[in-house]
Order: structure tokens, then C-alpha cells, then sequence
């Protein structure tokens, strides 16, 4: 960013200020619009958080023994080990994803095609390793409210790793098109931002769940 | 400056409607916002009569259903805070953040029209519900299990269109708020430092940072119980586990500091118009921001005093924490009063308006700090004296504040003066019909009525209270006609108003009356809150006209 400071002199000085994208220092406009939405989507997933606390404190056993025999399947903290891989496939993309960032920091467009392009994949494998797990997990959104609470949570998670999903895929194709430099890659700055946020909601929701 | 050459070219070859519907510029996506908060403040207006209609006289006279008389309040609240209270102030804050700072746009102008054309959107899908089998009709609260579909015979999809729609509407105030943060944080003037910025500009920044942290929760509130409603979810159902009361805490959440969101911009407009009207600067700045803020963070810990009678809230610590707001309320009070001690106060329509909020919202936050008392509230749970108490902070506070704001800002929007007459003759109207009746409901909740019920029997004593509150809800619905009327006369032939015609002190003023699409064509140096009383009376001086096209800055990706 220390690399916009030409365009940050001529800008600072023009009486009227603030364009479109403005640039008197400090973090730039989308950068910022994306954190500041970031802040509502952690107090989104605190909504939900809240009603699992919530109804898991009021609960008499948890897992629930009811409904009669779904006891078994709702006890998560006997099988973690398919979801710890789901864990460790998201937190692998994060880590390539910020690869990518690294990369075209230095202007090094083909190592960011790969890290992102990677990165991508990752985050396909998940969703497929949760429609896959929703598919042999045994019981449903309607099971108690165990079942109404694993699936919202996880739900939620899971649609906004497919909105990251198309935001990597729009950063991937821009970035095959030569759209971004060291010095204009705010969406892929704003994309990672908002993939390590969704990684870190996947790691709360684990320990959540399968852990605590 | 390569927007300001091209956009008289670009406006040649597209019609106006076209331009209005695509238009990213903040001035018209803020008068869209007013219009369209106009409009449904007609339709929930004309709700709220056929409640008044209904309740005129014990007996069920106006709707034979109560059902029927059950849609009408909850589509009247729900429509009045979502539909035009919050989006009019938000349309006002995005005509005049922009201009008081000034910046040429807001930060994201495109995620601005998006929030805009959300609304219309929204309750086009919530009043939908009356031609699908019944509009949501479980209160504005929406409070299970009322809302789930069982008990009350509610088959229609009025409650899911209702949830969809209220979805909808906090998507347009979360990204609303993002984009009013980066605006005010990154796009001011050089020289506009945190502590020269308008009391507007600060209440907004307040009311956005409660929109993003609140709104979102409404938004998880409002998912659980269309989960609950549609897929077979237990999240409220006690019966499986779930927690009826878990409703109304993520519900309360969000909603007591959506009052704030409703009053405070609106106090920041008065906070405007005061100063200008008194010929003062406004008493206190800082002790205002510091107050703004406070209301703000306080209000993130108070949401249980509307559960007080659940017995499952911690009663002594909401109790306590809501009279603690009444501490920075109290502090405005005092701001407004001396701004206005010993001034040379102008009365035209805009003062008049923000008088009326002064004297109204603080007779509604005396009854608000009143029912914070656990025993009082007990007693006074789901009356009408609650009725009394919301429509004098948000009637009597924000609609006030509304007009004082329409009346200010009109001239900046349209360039036309509005008529001082006719102005009076509304606020006599408003202010009269108002008090005629929501006063009575004071007495009606202390002895006993309950709220949100369709009939009343002749000997409980209400009948003369109700028929005086109907009577003023009709000079209420009557006090819009001049306001109309002002309105098309001014439109078509007012007096023109000039670049500033009430000497403000704010830099929309210091443009012209409307602004080019870019805003500024040069500002004054800003060394004060005031930069324009500064420039008028010599101490500092105009900026010259812009330099020669200065390289635009690069577009970044």
C-alpha cells in the first residue's frame, strides 16, 4: 500500500478530497468497507451462537437423549475426525490463500494464479465434504433441537464459504485477466480478509460442536 | 476532474425516469429514500386510522374480524419503524453526510443504491401479505409462539413475507452502515477533523456503528424463526427443547438499539437547526459526541427492560443500566436548552419542529425513564401506557425531527423555499392532534387497558379517552394535507432559496441549492464546526476555485 504514495500526494492536496477512492494513507476504501462488514457478519454468527448456548444450557443432558434413538448420532464428540479433516482442509486454504496475497504483493502474478487457484479447490473440497457428511450424519433439521441447531450453524457456515468460494473464483478469473498488481489488488486483500473470517467461524463452530 | 466533464453529456441521452431508477448519486439516491418513506408513512398512516377507527367507540364497528384488526397494528408498527422512520432518516443522512463533509459521493455509491432499492422491495413483499391470505399479524415483536403458524389459525404467508422482507431491510441498513463508516472515516475534507464534523455527521456515525452491530442479530433472529415456521426447527418451541424467551432476548437485541438508530440522527438534525435558528454555536460540542456515543454504547446493554415481566431476565442490572441512559440523554436536553438561552431565536417552521421534539421527546423519555422502575413496569407491562411512551419518543421525537429536517433541508434539495404559512398551520395541527392523542393514552394504560386489542367493554371506563385519541389521530392524518399541499405549491412556483437562505453554518450551504452531481466546485477553508459562520464573518477565506484538472486518481481493484 506504501506503493499508492503517488497517487496519495496528488490527492491530498486537490481541495475537493475523499474520491471514490480516496487515498490520503492509511487503509483503503474497500479494504475497510470489508472488515466493517466482517464486524456485522461476527455479531450475525453471535446471534446464532447465542440460541446454541442457549438452548444446549437450558437442556437437561447434552447431547440430548431425545428424540428416542438419534442419541447416538447426536453424540459428535465420540467421531470428530471426519470434521477435524473438514478442519484442517479450510484452515490449509487460508494458509494458501494468504500465499496468494504474499504473491501478488511482490507482483508475482503466476504465484498468486496457483495459490488461489489452490485455494479455490480447498474450499470446493469442503463443501463437498459437508454435503457428504450432511449425507450420512443421521439425522435432520427437523431432529430436535439438536438437529435444528447443527444444521443452522453449520448451514450458515457453509453458505458463506460458498459466497467465498465465488468471491475466490472472481479473483481467480480477474487475476488470469491481469487485472491485479502490486499496487491494485484490493479485492484480493478484501477476499482473503473475508476467507480467514470464515475459517476462523469453522474453527469456533468445531470446538463448539465436535470439542466442547 | 474527469467525472464533473462527463456527466452533463451523460445525463443528455437518458430520460429522467431512467435516471432516477439508476441514478448513484447520493443527493437523488437521498431524496429517493424520502419519497419512498413518504409513501409508506401514507400507508402505515392509513393503518394506524383503521386502528383509531376501530377503537373509537367499545364494540367492533370498523373491522368484524380481529384478525383483521390484528394486521392492522402489526403491519402499522412494523411499516412506521422499518419502512419510514428508519429509511428517512438514512435518506437524510445520505443527502447531507456527503455535502456536511465535503466529499463528492459516498464510498460505495453503487452498494448504495442497492440499499436503497432493497426497501421498496421489501415492503412491497410485506404488504403482499394482504392479498395472500392475511399480512403478518403477531405484533410488530413478532413474539413466539404467536408467530409460529399453529396456534392462532395464522395459515397465510403473511409472517414469512414478514420475515423475508424485514431481512431484507436490515441487509440494506448493514451494507447502509458500511458505506456511511467509510464515507465518514475516509472521505472527508482536508482540514474536517473528527471533532469539526456537524453533530449530524456524528449522530450518524453513532446510529451506524448500532445498525452493524445490531442489525445482523435481528437478521440471525429473524433465520431461526422462518427455520422454525417453515423447516420443522424447535428454536423457540419449548416443547422440544427449544426457548420461547430466546426470542425476545435476540429479538430485543437488536430492537432496543434500533430506537436509537430512530432518534438519534434525528437528533443530530435539531442539533443542527438550533444553533442556526438561535444565531449561537451549539452549546457543548463535545459534551454532545460524548453523549451521542454514550446513548450508543449504553444501548447495547438495556434490551431486557423489555422483558422485565419474563421472570428470566437479571432485573436490578437492566433496571440500572436504563436509568443510566438517562444520564446522556439529560446532557442534550441541557445542550439544546442553552443553545437556545438568550439567542436571537428566528420561529420559522424548522425551529417550530425541532421545539416539538425538545418539549415531546422529553415527556417521552420522562415516561421511559419512569417504566425502567421494575415495580412501575410490572404494572404498566403491555398497556397503553407503553403506546403512550413509543409514540412520544418516536412521534413526538423523531417524526418532529423529521419535518424540522424536511423544512431545513428542502431548499438545499430543491432549490425552492417551502411556505412558512402553511408550514405553521401543519406544525399547529401536528402538535395539537399528536397531544389529543397520545396523552390520553397515558391515562388509559395507568387504568388498565391492555394494548394491541381490538375491543373494549362501554363500562371500563375508556370510552371518552379512546374517542379523544381517535379524534386527534384524524387531526394527525389532517395535518398532512398542507404539508402536501406545500409541497406541490412550492414545487411549482416557490421562492427561490439561493445557495444558503438560512444562513447555515454546515458546507451543504456552501454549495448550490441543488448541488452539482460533484457537489463542490471549491470549499472554504474548514478550521471550526462552522466553517461557513467562520467564512461569513472574515476568519477564514474561500479556497480558490478548483486547480486545473489534477490527475484523477487511479481506479483501484
Amino acid at each position: 500500500m506504501t506503493s499508492n504514495a503517488h497517487a496519495m500526494t496528488t490527492v491530498e492536496h486537490n481541495p475537493v478530497a475523499g474520491l471514490a477512492h480516496d487515498a490520503r494513507g492509511g487503509i483503503s476504501n474497500p479494504i475497510l468497507g470489508m472488515i466493517l462488514f466482517i464486524t456485522s457478519e461476527v455479531m450475525f454468527f453471535s446471534g446464532l451462537f447465542a440460541a446454541y448456548f442457549n438452548v444446549r444450557a437450558n437442556a437437561p443432558h447434552w447431547p440430548p437423549l431425545q428424540p428416542e434413538g438419534l442419541a447416538e448420532h447426536f453424540n459428535l464428540h465420540a467421531e470428530p475426525w471426519y470434521a477435524l479433516g473438514l478442519t484442517i482442509v479450510l484452515i490449509t486454504s487460508s494458509v494458501t490463500c494468504q500465499l496468494g496475497v504474499a504473491a501478488i504483493r511482490r507482483n508475482d502474478r503466476t504465484g498468486y494464479i496457483r495459490a488461489i487457484s489452490v485455494t479455490l479447490v480447498l474450499g470446493i473440497l469442503f463443501l463437498l465434504g459437508q454435503a457428504y457428511d450432511y449425507s450420512t450424519i443421521g439425522f435432520g433439521l427437523g431432529d430436535g433441537v439438536f438437529g435444528t441447531t447443527f444444521y443452522t450453524l453449520t448451514g450458515f457456515h457453509g453458505a458463506h464459504v460458498f459466497g467465498g468460494v465465488i468471491m475466490l473464483s472472481v479473483i481467480l478469473y480477474r487475476g488470469m485477466a491481469g487485472q491485479f498488481s502490486a499496487r491494485h489488488h484490493d479485492a484480493v486483500e478484501a477476499t482473503s480478509i473475508y476467507w480467514h473470517f470464515v475459517d476462523v467461524v469453522w474453527i469456533a463452530l468445531f470446538s463448539t460442536l465436535y470439542v466442547l | 476532474m474527469a467525472t464533473t466533464a462527463l456527466t452533463p453529456a451523460a445525463s443528455a441521452y437518458r430520460s429522467g425516469l431512467y435516471e432516477w431508477l439508476t441514478t448513484t448519486d447520493h443527493k437523488k439516491i437521498g431524496i429517493l429514500y424520502v419519497v419512498n418513506s413518504f409513501i409508506f408513512f401514507t400507508l402505515a398512516g392509513l393503518l394506524a386510522m383503521g386502528v383509531r377507527s376501530e377503537l373509537a367507540f367499545p364494540g367492533l364497528q370498523f373491522v368484524h374480524d380481529e384478525g383483521v384488526y390484528n394486521q392492522l397494528f402489526t403491519m402499522h408498527g412494523t411499516v412506521m419503524i422499518f419502512l419510514f422512520i428508519i429509511p428517512i432518516l438514512t435518506g437524510f443522512g445520505n443527502y447531507v453526510v456527503p455535502l456536511q463533509i465535503g466529499a463528492p459521493d459516498m464510498a460505495f455509491p453503487r452498494i448504495n443504491a442497492l440499499s436503497f432499492w432493497l426497501l421498496p422491495l421489501a415492503g412491497i413483499l410485506m404488504f403482499s401479505g394482504f392479498v395472500t391470505g392475511g399480512a403478518a399479524a403477531a405484533g410488530w415483536t413478532s413474539y413466539s409462539p404467536l408467530a409460529q403458524d399453529r396456534p392462532l389459525g395464522m395459515q397465510g404467508s403473511g409472517e414469512d413475507l414478514w420475515i423475508v422482507g424485514l431481512t431484507l431491510i436490515g441487509t440494506a441498513s448493514i451494507l447502509g452502515a458500511v458505506n456511511f463508516l467509510v464515507t465518514i472515516f475516509k472521505m472527508r475534507a482536508p482540514g474536517m477533523t473528527l471533532f469539526r464534523m456537524p453533530i449530524l455527521v456524528w449522530t450518524v456515525l453513532v446510529t451506524s456503528v448500532l445498525n452493524l452491530m445490531a442489525t445482523p442479530v435481528l437478521t440471525s433472529a429473524l433465520i431461526m424463526l422462518f427455520i422454525d415456521r417453515n423447516y420443522g426447527g424447535h428454536f423457540f418451541d419449548p416443547a422440544t427443547g427449544g426457548n420461547a424467551i430466546l426470542w425476545q432476548n435476540v429479538f430485543w437485541f437488536y430492537s432496543h438499539p434500533a430506537v436509537y438508530i430512530m432518534v438519534l440522527p434525528a437528533m443530530g438534525m435539531i442539533s443542527e437547526i438550533l444553533p442556526v435558528f438561535s444565531r449561537k454555536p451549539l452549546f457543548g460540542y463535545k459534551a454532545f459526541v460524548f453523549a451521542t456515543a454514550g446513548i450508543g454504547a449504553l444501548g447495547f446493554s438495556v434490551w431486557a427492560h423489555h422483558m422485565f415481566t419474563t421472570g428470566a431476565v437479571y432485573l436490578p442490572f437492566f433496571s440500572l443500566m436504563t436509568f443510566l441512559i438517562a444520564v446522556p440523554t439529560g446532557v442534550k436536553m441541557f445542550n439544546w436548552i442553552f443553545t437556545l438561552w438568550r439567542g436571537k431565536l428566528t420561529l420559522s417552521t424548522p425551529l417550530l419542529f425541532a421545539l416539538g421534539f425538545l418539549s415531546m421527546f422529553l415527556i417521552g423519555g420522562i415516561d421511559g425513564a419512569f417504566s425502567a422502575a421494575v415495580p412501575i413496569d410490572f404494572a404498566l407491562q403491555d398497556t397503553y401506557w407503553i403506546v403512550a411512551h413509543l409514540h412520544y419518543v418516536l412521534f413526538g421525537g423523531s417524526v418532529f425531527g423529521v419535518f424540522a429536517g424536511v423544512y431545513y433541508w428542502f431548499p438545499k434539495m430543491t432549490g425552492r423555499m417551502l411556505s412558512e404559512g402553511l408550514g405553521k398551520l401543519q406544525f399547529v395541527l401536528m402538535f395539537v392532534g399528536f397531544n389529543l392523542t397520545f396523552f390520553p393514552m397515558h391515562v388509559l394504560g395507568l387504568s388498565g387497558m391492555p394494548r394491541r386489542i381490538a375491543d373494549y367493554a362501554s363500562t371500563a371506563g375508556w370510552n371518552e379517552l379512546n374517542l379523544a385519541a381517535s379524534i386527534g389521530g384524524f387531526i394527525i392524518a389532517a395535518s398532512f394535507l398542507p404539508f402536501l399541499v406545500n409541497v406541490a405549491v412550492s414545487l411549482r412556483g416557490g421562492r427561490i432559496a439561493g445557495d444558503d437562505p438560512w444562513e447555515g453554518n454546515t458546507l451543504e450551504w456552501a454549495t448550490t441549492s441543488p448541488p452539482p452531481p460533484y457537489n463542490f466546485d471549491h470549499l472554504p477553508e474548514i478550521r471550526s464546526e462552522r466553517p461557513l459562520f467562520d467564512l461569513r464573518h472574515g476568519r477564514t477565506h474561500a479556497a480558490a476555485v478548483l486547480p486545473d484538472p489534477s490527475p484523477a486518481p487511479q481506479p483501484s481493484h
